[in-house]
């Protein structure tokens, strides 16, 4: 059996800290980091990337497009 | 398996689009201007029409759009987008051109311009940003306020007896004649973004069709000028204003009703 596995990555100094992704991912993977980037932005992080599908929810809610999603069906047998 | 083995170019399903200048956009956090400067620029990259599209940018936060996206731009007086969009799209039918408001801008100091420009049936698209509120300037009322509202200009509420009732503007653009597609959406889900491509692309595709004007409404936050968290923001327009403001078309015609060609 395939299972779908899924990646983030951030643009840490685009990332405002507004959450959205954070409440939108049907995965709870996001948060927002206790780090600030340098324009002092709590950004965005995968706190849980194990759990991460690849949907791209995050990616389409971000106002300011700091995420780029990446997706790749693994076999039972490669996790 | 390792992050490392999925972040790889194959396997690749969302990038920021190649059309959106690789810049910090001066929007506040969350503020979904960004959103739909970010659908704009998808559509217009996947319809292939870059080179032939011209925003009108308004006056208000979205007064620098034109940093924003990789087209053509001309920056118009506050309100006026719509007479700017009338001229430049009838000296070059062949361009594909948008009026991009905030609600200030459409619905107060510019409703004469657009109310005749969509009566006209100018083939323009219009998107129209509702967020209740003017948000550049700190906040005012603005004929969209919902009843009750709090704003700086109406600290204890929007009161009817006092400033009027809230402005359905767009109900109004549907009953005219030269529109052809009018809309309203949000963009506060990945459900409701997508959505409202569609709607976006439909509208350029009409001005493509040269079915007249096509008007987008983006039922939209300012949680900084509402004073409020960006996601406690969206929650506060999914209870407060989609009443008031209710998604989906009004209207998706075929054309433009009265057509002298
Ligand atoms: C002729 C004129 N009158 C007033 C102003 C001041 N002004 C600038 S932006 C704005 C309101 C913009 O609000 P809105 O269109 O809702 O856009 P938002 O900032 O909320 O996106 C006003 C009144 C101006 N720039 N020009
Ligand atoms: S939606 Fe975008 S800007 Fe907001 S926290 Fe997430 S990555 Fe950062
Ligand atoms: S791609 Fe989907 S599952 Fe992965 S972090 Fe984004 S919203 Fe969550």
């Amino acid at each position: 059996m395939a299972k779908v596995r899924g990646a983030v990555v951030v643009d840490k100094e685009g990332c405002k800290g507004c959450g959205v992704c954070v409440e939108v991912c049907p995965q709870d993977v996001l948060s927002l980091n206790r780090e600030v980037n340098s324009r002092g932005y709590h950004y965005s992080y995968m706190k849980n990337p194990e759990a991460c599908i690849g949907c791209s929810n995050c990616g389409v809610v971000c106002p300011d497009t700091c995420l780029t999603i990446y997706r790749v069906k693994v076999l039972e047998s490669e996790i | 398996m390792d992050i490392k083995d999925i972040i790889k170019p194959e396997n690749l399903v969302y990038k920021k689009s190649e059309l959106l200048i690789d810049t910090i956009m001066h929007y506040c956090p969350g503020c979904s201007h960004g959103v739909v400067h970010k659908i704009l620029s998808e559509v217009i990259d996947e319809m292939g029409i870059q080179e032939k599209t011209i925003g009108i940018a308004p006056v208000g936060c979205a007064v620098f759009a034109y940093n924003y996206i990789d087209i053509d731009w001309q920056e118009a007086a506050h309100g006026r987008a719509p007479a700017v969009a009338t001229g430049v799209v009838r000296l070059n039918p062949d361009n594909i051109v948008f009026a991009y408001q905030g609600d200030g801008d459409l619905a107060s100091i510019g409703t004469a311009e657009i109310i005749h420009a969509c009566n006209r049936g100018e083939n323009i698209v219009v998107i129209f940003i509702n967020n209740g509120i003017y948000g550049m300037t700190g906040g005012q009322m603005a004929p969209t306020t919902l009843v009750g509202q709090v704003t700086s200009t109406t600290p204890a509420g929007r009161n009817v007896d006092l400033n009027g009732y809230p402005m359905k503007i767009t109900e109004l653009i549907a009953q005219l004649p030269g529109t052809s597609y009018v809309t309203r959406q949000s963009v506060q889900t990945a459900a409701a973004v997508r959505k409202c491509k569609r709607s976006i692309k439909k509208a350029f595709q009409n001005v493509i069709d040269k079915k007249g004007t096509s008007f987008v409404e983006v039922v939209s936050t300012c949680n900084a000028g509402w004073k409020m968290t960006p996601v406690g923001a969206n929650k506060w327009m999914e209870e407060n204003m989609f009443p008031f403001y209710p998604l989906g078309d009004m209207k998706d015609s075929d054309k433009k009703e009265v057509s002298n060609n």
